[in-house]
């Protein structure tokens, strides 16, 4: 099923939780709403779902108006973010609840919805704790149940509310791609909430980026990350170091480091921010051809495949910079060195905090 | 070295610990004895006070009421107005019980799951009948329904009855009673919150369905629990219906009522007898408030008890 929203404008009390908001989400597709906390996602969420109404705007499902209709016949499945189980039923009544307060004439046999609740376990994976209550499971199981129960209704669209938001961290990214490879096997239209940019990126097939109220961005997961519309977007997409300095007949100066600026040549000097992920800094014991500057080795973490060093000098503000481990054996640094940071990549966005993108950022 | 080094120094530190409690382990066991002492001494204070006022009351009513043997016994129990106060209590209490349950629920649900102008107001209202004496909530009745009262001129034109009769008991056990089950379920309708109604709601339950698989369920013990509380209230109550009720025999007596005409009267065998009835019951009231308290504590049903 297509999902539109047009123009979605919802505020609680003087708080304008969604101010003209719109967005698709294509029939089989899993859009993932991202934004910090208070950026409106879970408000728009509901008011997909039905729970809430917009102020002014319209919810479509397939061209049809929705708006108005009532969650009961709105036919999607909705996962809270603290599973809201029924806590007096056990796991297979919380499943077959959805079947068995169907209006007579729909209502499936008991038979059948015996089978179609263990089927949906079965899909889960927890046919085996069907007689347990939500209190004797654990988060990542309570999870899976919350999911079979708003499948059993067989609903045209699935909504999430931050779906792995209180799981911890190894059953989260477990749980996050065993739902994509479901979603991959019943090609259902879902949305789900999250902060966690990392999920929303492996996850979802697009992202919708949220911020006070609006859409910042909305793309592809690669889209976003590569090609951010606004300083904004690039850095909650990630590590970014953020230097602050001036834009001047065409070159951009951030304290030592200095780099050309074309698209600002022969305009009066302003405030600009310059961005630099993690992973597009070098380290060098030396200088070298790069511009750079000289910072003090602060802190290392060397877990996983990328190590992570946090660097610091009196002037710029700390810098985190991500190294390969090969890279980093073969450089070695320790805390308390002094090494040479060259950023190899750095956005320019005019304007300290201005969310606004005017001119293409140049690279270094 | 510095491997080598620190378990070496955790050795020594519990050493030292170790002799350090053999120098003062005199000390201590003469510390430990005294606070035994006061431990003990404190326990048999409080089941001497239990005693003294609970326990020997109790044996007294129960003492006195066979103090006559059991014939006498069963002959006050027996007699037509004690019956005819029993019954009116029964009636009573299945009377209030009722009303105390749906106002209660509905008062729960509104106050528990819902924000609206004047719920603060409400909540405060309903400690109104623990706030004000029994004594003044009978004679507000009395002014309301009695014969000069408020409505009392239009009550006897039509030939309607409440002051000095069996509604103006019901009446004021009523109001003596309402807050019990709501002040139960309220806290469990608020800390159960909404979600679980949302859940059902986009499952496409209604209104009903939702409310008796979802919401009732939820709070069924301390529903329970408010109408054990509500009940034994009903049951003893005394002075907001010794106001209403006239103390006609056979007719307006409930048995608190019975016991102080019969104590009044000198009748003190049959007025110990009657009392112990309202022993037994208290007693047993008691017993499901301890296994009510445990479940409504506990909160989760577990297999077999949901």
């Amino acid at each position: 099923m297509r999902i539109e929203a047009c123009g979605i404008t919802k505020s609680f009390g003087s708080f304008l939780a969604l101010s003209g908001i719109s967005l698709t989400v294509d029939p089989g597709e899993l859009v993932a709403l991202l934004g910090p906390s208070g950026s409106g996602k879970t408000s728009l969420l509901r008011i997909i779902a039905g729970l809430e109404n917009p102020d002014s705007g319209h919810v479509l499902f397939d061209g049809e108006d929705a708006t108005r209709r009532d969650v009961r016949e709105r036919q999607v499945g909705f996962v809270f973010q603290h599973y809201a189980l029924f806590r007096r039923m056990t796991v297979f009544e919380n499943v077959a609840f959805g079947l068995k307060v169907k209006p007579r004439k729909e209502r499936l046999s008991r038979d059948e919805i015996r089978a179609r609740v263990k089927e949906l376990l079965r899909l889960v994976q927890l046919d085996w704790l069907e007689d347990r209550y939500p209190s004797e499971l654990s988060g990542g199981q309570r999870q899976r149940v919350a999911l079979a129960r708003a499948l059993a209704v067989e609903p045209r669209v699935l909504l999430l509310d931050e779906p792995f938001g209180s799981l911890d961290t190894r059953v989260r990214t477990e749980l996050r791609r065993w739902l994509r490879r479901l979603h991959d096997e019943i090609e259902l239209t879902s949305v789900f909430v999250t902060h966690d940019q990392e999920e929303a990126l492996e996850v979802a097939d697009r992202v919708v980026l949220l911020n006070q109220g609006r859409v910042e961005q909305a793309g592809a997961p690669e889209d976003l990350f590569e090609r951010p519309a606004s300083a904004f977007v690039m850095d909650f997409l990630g590590n970014v170091t953020i230097f602050r300095g001036r834009a001047e007949d065409g070159r951009a100066h951030f304290g030592p480091l200095a780099i050309e600026y074309p698209e600002h040549a022969g305009r009066p000097s302003v405030p600009v921010a310059g961005y630099v992920r993690a992973h597009r800094f070098d380290l060098a014991r030396g200088e070298g051809q790069k511009s750079g500057f000289w910072a003090v080795v602060k802190h290392v973490s060397p877990s996983g495949a990328l190590v992570r060093i946090d660097l610091s000098d009196g002037e710029l503000p700390s810098t985190r910079v991500e190294l390969s481990r090969e890279r980093f054996e073969a450089l070695n640094p320790r805390i308390g060195d002094r090494l040479f940071v060259m950023p190899s990549e750095m956005r320019v966005f005019p304007g300290h905090e201005d969310g606004t993108l005017t001119e293409r950022p140049p690279e270094t | 070295m510095n491997a080598t080094r620190e378990p070496l120094q955790r050795v020594q530190a519990t050493g030292g610990k170790s002799r350090e409690t053999s120098d003062s382990t005199g000390m201590r066991r003469s510390r430990a004895a005294s606070a035994a002492a006061v431990r003990g001494g404190l326990i048999l204070a409080a089941i001497l006070v239990m005693g003294w006022l609970l326990i020997l009351p109790l044996a007294v009513v129960i003492g006195e009421a066979l103090k006559l043997g059991v014939r006498a016994y069963l002959d006050a129990i027996r007699s037509p107005e004690t019956v005819a106060a029993m019954k009116l209590t029964a009636l009573v209490v299945a009377v209030t019980l009722p009303v105390n349950v749906l106002f209660g629920l509905a008062a729960g649900w509104a106050i528990g799951k819902f924000r609206f102008p004047g719920r603060s107001v409400l909540v405060t209202l309903l400690d109104l009948p623990f706030a004000v004496s029994p004594v003044v909530a009978g004679m507000l009745f009395v002014f309301l329904y009695g014969r000069t009262g408020l409505f009392g001129p239009w009550l006897f034109d039509h030939n309607l009855k409440v002051i000095f009769a069996v509604p103006g008991v019901v009446l004021a056990t009523l109001f003596v009673t309402l807050p019990f089950v709501a002040r139960e379920v309220i806290p469990l309708m608020e800390s159960a919150g909404n979600e679980e109604e949302e859940a059902a709601r986009v499952l496409g339950a209604g209104f009903w369905p939702i409310f008796f698989r979802v919401t009732l369920p939820n709070v069924k013990w301390a529903l329970l629990y408010g109408s054990l509380l509500a009940a034994a209230r009903a049951v003893g109550e005394f002075g907001a219906v010794s106001v209403v009720s006239g103390h006609i025999r056979g007719e307006t007596n409930t048995l608190p009522l019975h016991i102080e005409i019969l104590y009044n009267e000198y009748q003190f065998q049959p007025a110990f007898a009657v009392a112990s009835l309202l022993s037994l019951f208290a007693v047993i009231s008691l017993a499901l408030h301890v296994l009510l308290e445990k479940k409504r504590l506990t909160g989760t049903a577990k297999r077999g008890l949901a």
